[in-house]
């Protein structure tokens, strides 16, 4: 049920690699465990991140949620149409609910990050 | 079932011409120009004219709408919402208390200095610190000022430091804290145990962290049995151990958090110690310190001198003020009040009977409910809903449901290291027959849960409004009234 051509972080967020840029967003297990999203808090264009440094947040009818880079870059562009539809993470979470795209730093970061089939089974360990 | 009817809002009942009262006919010249007109609003088209009777039936109907202590069992874990006795809000309420004004000269209000000096002794002596604001507003507020005494020290010692160290199963409002106070929030994950690893600890504690802020008992109800050692690994490196006290009906008189090692400390007036929690406000957060950070307490600081109370403002090292005036001065007195009723017996007993409560209901239904820590507990318990989950029923169904048993629902989704977590606090102030109204409701719905589970997720159904739109109300929230 993963996409096979998206890396994902124990974090729980994803990353499609694009040339030398990356787009990030959060797997459909983070948005079901969230819930019902009501806001997302973007960055600024140009922002300059660590991995695992905060990118964003995303707020649910639950809890409010830090979203992290799975890899170290810079923000390129962030999706704007999160503002108005934030519920677009919980329809399509891999697909236009992207959050934001990078311009990587350090292409070999990817590597520390999981393929499908071992987030998969990340996941099932983490089942309650 | 009791079919409810809607009741209108009170502008939906108006009609043109009708009042509440008569009076009688005007005997002098009107006067519409009053104050050049300034003091008259022309935006509220729409203001409700309606009958006394009218007005009495909606108001009446609308407190009979609402849930509360007085009303029944609410054990919203984290809040502590225990019954708090009438007559503390009577002490506050005494004229000479009430009445006084706030810029009353300091030689006619010295009962009132007497009194906020008598309560910041027993809270010293209740936590084992050596002094006490009772400046801050409230919970948050606390920690804030909490956080800004520890980052002044630091500042006056050469570097205010980076990060302040958070567990995960901390209080929200400690992160935010911290933020606000100009700190980076390190988080420091749980162990299996549910409390903090000292390994985890060790490696983050720097010399570029200012304070760790821990909440013990924490969000689980778990203590911290550790603290000692916690408080060493910190204090090794020049931090301070910031402890949030809003869990203190868990420990008041039988433990001291300043005999843990605890540096810096603020205790929730409301909730534990007998105002009216969630109604609003005000609440009071007092703080307290060790001797080290005494200096850099809020001002005004009560000073006695010869039998005389004083307001002294001049403390050049004061972080300054954090309210205007004293603080919530009648939240104070019904503090005092509770306090001196309790005596140092009494306040041992609120808290026996308040882990007491919990550790019935947790054990009267940890085979139904999951429990994902089994450490043991003090004031309060977090169950999930990982066997109702298998029948499609989460614990916001749950929940829902509870209102259908006439019953509050307990704190959900928090902490988030329990998934679907269901967080119950008692409190102390309930009767044995009372959780076990509770107790036998939450069994009942694991029943239904397993056999008819449409039944949970379409409850309530003898509530006053069903299930809301959490999504809609929180998107685009309908705050005011508008004329269609």
């Amino acid at each position: 049920m993963y996409p096979d051509n998206l890396y994902y972080s124990k974090d729980h967020e994803w990353l499609r690699l694009e040339g030398e840029e990356a787009v990030v967003g959060i797997t459909d297990f983070a948005q079901k465990q969230l819930g019902d999203i009501i806001y997302v808090d973007l960055p600024q264009p140009g922002k300059v991140l660590e991995a695992h440094q905060t990118v964003g947040s995303v707020e649910s009818v639950k809890s409010v949620s830090d979203v992290y880079s799975p890899v170290s870059g810079e923000v390129v562009a962030v999706n704007s149409e999160l503002s108005q539809s934030p519920d677009l993470i919980n329809k399509d979470p891999h697909g236009q609910g992207w959050i934001v795209r990078l311009k990587i730093k350090d292409k070999a970061e990817v590597n520390n990050l999981m393929k499908a089939a071992e987030y998969e089974k990340y996941l099932e360990g983490l089942e309650h | 079932m009791i079919n409810v009817i809607r009741e209108p809002l009170i502008f939906e009942i108006s009609s043109p011409g009708k009042s509440g009262v008569r009076l009688p006919a005007l005997d002098v010249p009107e006067k519409l120009d009053v104050l050049d007109g300034l003091a008259i609003r022309s935006d509220l088209e729409g203001f409700p004219e309606v009958s006394e009777t009218e007005i009495t039936r909606h108001f009446t109907r609308l407190s009979q709408m609402n849930y509360c202590v007085d009303f029944g069992f609410y054990p919203l874990g984290s809040c502590t919402m225990k019954y708090n006795p009438k007559v503390n809000e009577k002490v506050a309420a005494l004229p000479g208390l009430s009445g006084v004004h706030p810029l009353a000269p300091e030689k006619l209000a010295q009962g009132n200095l007497e009194l906020m000096k008598t309560l910041e002794k027993l809270l010293c002596e209740i936590t084992g610190l050596d002094a006490v604001s009772l400046q801050p507003a409230a919970g948050a507020h606390g920690e804030l000022t909490g956080m800004m005494l520890i980052r002044a020290y630091h500042q006056a010692h050469g570097n205010p430091r980076k990060y302040v160290l958070i567990p995960d199963s901390a209080h929200g409002t400690n992160p935010s804290s911290a933020h606000i106070c100009g700190y980076v929030v390190k988080e420091i994950k749980s162990n299996e145990k549910g409390t903090i690893s000292l390994e985890d600890l060790a490696r983050e504690m720097t010399e570029e962290v200012a304070a760790l802020m821990v909440t013990n008992p924490n969000t689980l109800g778990v203590f911290e049995s550790d603290i000692c050692q916690i408080a060493e690994i910190v204090h090794a490196r020049g931090g301070f151990v910031y402890m949030d006290g809003a869990n203190l009906n868990a420990l008041a008189g039988v433990t001291r958090p300043g005999d843990m090692k605890v540096d810096v400390l603020h205790l929730n007036l409301h909730k534990t110690f007998s105002t009216p929690h969630g109604g609003g406000g005000p609440g009071s957060g007092p703080v307290a310190v060790r001797k080290v950070l005494e200096p850099y307490l809020p001002v005004p600081v009560i000073e006695e001198k010869d039998g005389q109370y004083h307001l002294n403002y001049n403390r050049p090292q004061s972080i300054g003020r954090v309210k205007s005036f004293y603080g919530q001065f009648l939240v104070m007195l019904k503090a005092l009040a509770y306090l001196l009723a309790l005596g140092p017996a009494g306040l041992r007993e609120m808290t026996e009977i308040a882990v007491l409560n919990s550790n019935y209901i947790r054990h009267s239904l940890k085979d139904v409910y999951h429990l994902k820590y089994d450490s043991p507990t003090l004031h309060e318990c977090v169950f999930s809903d990982k066997f109702q989950k298998d029948f499609g029923v989460s614990n916001l169904d749950i929940s829902k449901r509870l209102l259908d048993y006439g019953l509050h629902p307990p704190t959900m989704s928090f902490p988030l290291i329990v998934h679907g977590a269901l967080m119950i606090e008692p409190t102390e102030t309930e009767s044995r027959r009372d959780l076990d109204l509770f107790i036998e409701a939450m069994k009942a719905i694991d029943r239904e849960a397993r056999e008819n589970p449409e039944l949970l997720r379409t409850a309530p159904h003898i509530t006053y409004v069903r299930r809301l739109d959490e999504v809609q109300a929180a998107r685009n929230p309908v705050l005011r009234w508008e004329k269609k």
